[in-house]
């Protein structure tokens, strides 16, 4: 009997035997059935897959860069710079984890604006969102987190800034800022937990909510503009049409980051003295210009309150609501869209401000 | 099942008592878990070694209008020499946020880099957010020795 037995009919055996074992046709189903909107803002759909995929390269780097990386403070800048000068393709690693690590937010702040301008935030997908805006929130952590790793002046000065502010707000604040540094100032601590929150504790919290947003996009489906009639919007298939043209833009994604980390390889500068006066030209990454930028301006004292305080309970006025966006927005689509605009506007000013004062 | 009224009641009764007792235990226990986890979050207090004095190096060691970081217990400070004979030392903690300021000759200013804050020689704030002026110490000289120290 097994030698009369044809390919093909082998090959359904061995599948149905699977499928009995793990299900899988499920999921062939299911890619089956996908398909998205075809519209004038279909483009905007790739940006979240360019999201994962970044997040997917950070991973690999990240992993490769912890092969060399030692998170202490008499080894981490030596063990970044050996990385960098004698292990071959060091440098370039590590470019690319730094050069992908922006390009990442930068690609999620483009999905998140495309969200709002699309209002794909509606009814039912507000939980989509709100896991969303957790990711984009943990994204910055990593950034903030990764900032510190390579111990250097501007990094320990950025990071002693940054747990300040953490620490002028009221009531939870000084705790916090404790927290956060493992002890009243930046130092070896604050290093150990700065590296246990970028490679444990955020990594597992950002695999569990990446695959909750996933999976709630799969359910849903891809949104359709308000103002189509949902009937009339034409289908493609996810898979393969839709799929394979997420891949070619994967592809150039990852020739951008190939250039850019290649080209302008990212600097180490000089090893943190917590004994020098903080350097000039100091500055944070670029996605937390705007809110430095905003606390150069703000005064010392407003009316009874202190500065800081007042910008921390202005950008917290502003983040809850935002996150809350999808629950005030239903049926004031164009006010959403407004806020969108100016948050923009805003964040762009304010960024460009905080790079050329 | 069928019961009388009374004994439907009597077990709809004792089934919530026994939820009750089930929830608040797992309650009470969970939070027995958690608690020694959120107090291991909390870094302990480390004994600051108390330091009232350190030795600043030689006084022609710094140049008339210049000045230099020195270590302040676990803090920095900063020495100023104004001119030939006069001195000045502050924490070089900025009251704003915690950046190390540092002495700028050419405007004869203590400027942080931070946020642009700046402080006259006083370390009264000149410009810029710092809400306080900086904690100034006291400059001695013990032979050609200068030592700063915590102003009394
Ligand atoms: C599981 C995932 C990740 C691992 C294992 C990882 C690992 C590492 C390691 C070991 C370093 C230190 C080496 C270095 O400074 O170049 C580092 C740096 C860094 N990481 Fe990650 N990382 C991960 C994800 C991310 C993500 C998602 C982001 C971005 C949002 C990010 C942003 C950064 C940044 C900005 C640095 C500092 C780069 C520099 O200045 O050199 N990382 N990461
Ligand atoms: S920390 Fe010195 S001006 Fe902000």
């Amino acid at each position: 009997m097994g030698n009369n037995l044809s390919s093909t009919e082998f090959k359904a055996k061995t599948l149905d035997w699977l499928d009995e074992r793990t299900g899988w046709r499920m999921v062939r189903d299911l890619m089956d059935h996908k398909v998205v909107p075809i519209h004038a803002g279909t483009k905007w759909y790739y940006f979240g897959g360019i999201t994962l995929f970044l997040f997917g390269v950070q991973i690999f780097t990240g992993v490769l860069l912890l092969l060399y990386y030692r998170p202490t403070v008499a080894e981490a800048f030596d063990s970044v710079r050996f990385l960098m000068t004698r292990v071959e393709f060091g440098w370039l690693i590590r470019s690319i984890h730094s050069w992908s690590a922006n390009l990442l937010i930068l690609s999620a702040f483009i999905h998140m604006f495309s969200v709002v301008f699309t209002h794909a935030y509606r009814r039912p997908r507000e939980l989509t969102w709100l896991s969303g805006i957790v990711l984009l929130g943990l994204l910055l952590g990593f950034g903030f987190s990764g900032y510190l790793l390579p111990w250097n002046q501007i990094s320990y000065f950025a990071t002693k800034v940054g747990t300040d502010v953490a620490g002028t707000m009221p009531v939870a604040g000084p705790t916090l800022s404790r927290f956060l540094r493992g002890g009243e100032d930046v130092g070896g601590a604050t290093l150990t937990r700065f590296f246990d929150f970028h490679v444990i504790i955020l990594p597992l919290i950002a695999f569990g909510l990446v695959g909750l947003h996933v999976l709630l996009v799969q359910k849903h489906g891809m949104s359709t503009p308000s103002d189509i009639p949902p009937e009339k919007v034409a289908q493609m298939k996810f898979f393969p049409n839709f799929f394979l043209r997420e891949l070619v833009v994967w592809y150039g994604v990852l020739a951008v980051l190939g250039t850019l980390a290649a080209i302008f390889p990212w600097e180490l500068g000089e090893k943190a003295d917590p004994f020098a006066s903080a350097p000039a030209g100091i500055r944070p990454e670029w996605y937390f210009l705007a809110q430095f930028y905003t606390l150069k301006l703000i005064p010392s004292h407003v009316w009874i309150l202190e500065g800081e305080l007042l910008g921390l309970f202005g950008f917290g006025a502003l983040a809850a609501g935002w996150v809350l966006l999808p629950f005030w927005a239903a049926g004031r689509h164009k006010l959403a869209s407004g806020v969108g605009v100016f948050l923009i506007c805003y964040l762009a000013a304010f960024t460009f401000l905080g790079y050329v004062k | 099942m069928q019961g009388t009224d009374s004994s439907r009641t009597a077990s709809h009764d004792r089934r919530t008592v026994t939820s009750w007792l089930l929830g608040t235990g797992v309650a009470a226990s969970l939070a027995s878990f958690f608690y020694p986890v959120a107090r291991f979050l909390n870094p302990p207090q480390v004994a600051e070694a108390a330091v009232n004095e350190v030795d600043a190096g030689k006084v022609q060691d710094l140049k008339p209008n210049s000045g230099k970081i020195v270590k302040f217990g676990n803090k920095p400070a900063l020495l100023v020499r104004v001119n030939d004979t006069e001195w000045k030392a502050f924490s070089a903690v900025c009251t704003h946020l915690n950046c190390t300021v540092q002495y700028q000759d050419a405007r004869r200013e203590i400027w942080c880099a931070c946020h642009n804050g700046t402080y006259d020689l006083n370390g009264r704030v000149i410009s810029g957010p710092p809400p306080k002026p900086l904690e100034e110490l006291a400059v001695k000289f013990r032979g050609d020795e200068v030592v700063i120290s915590r102003r009394a």
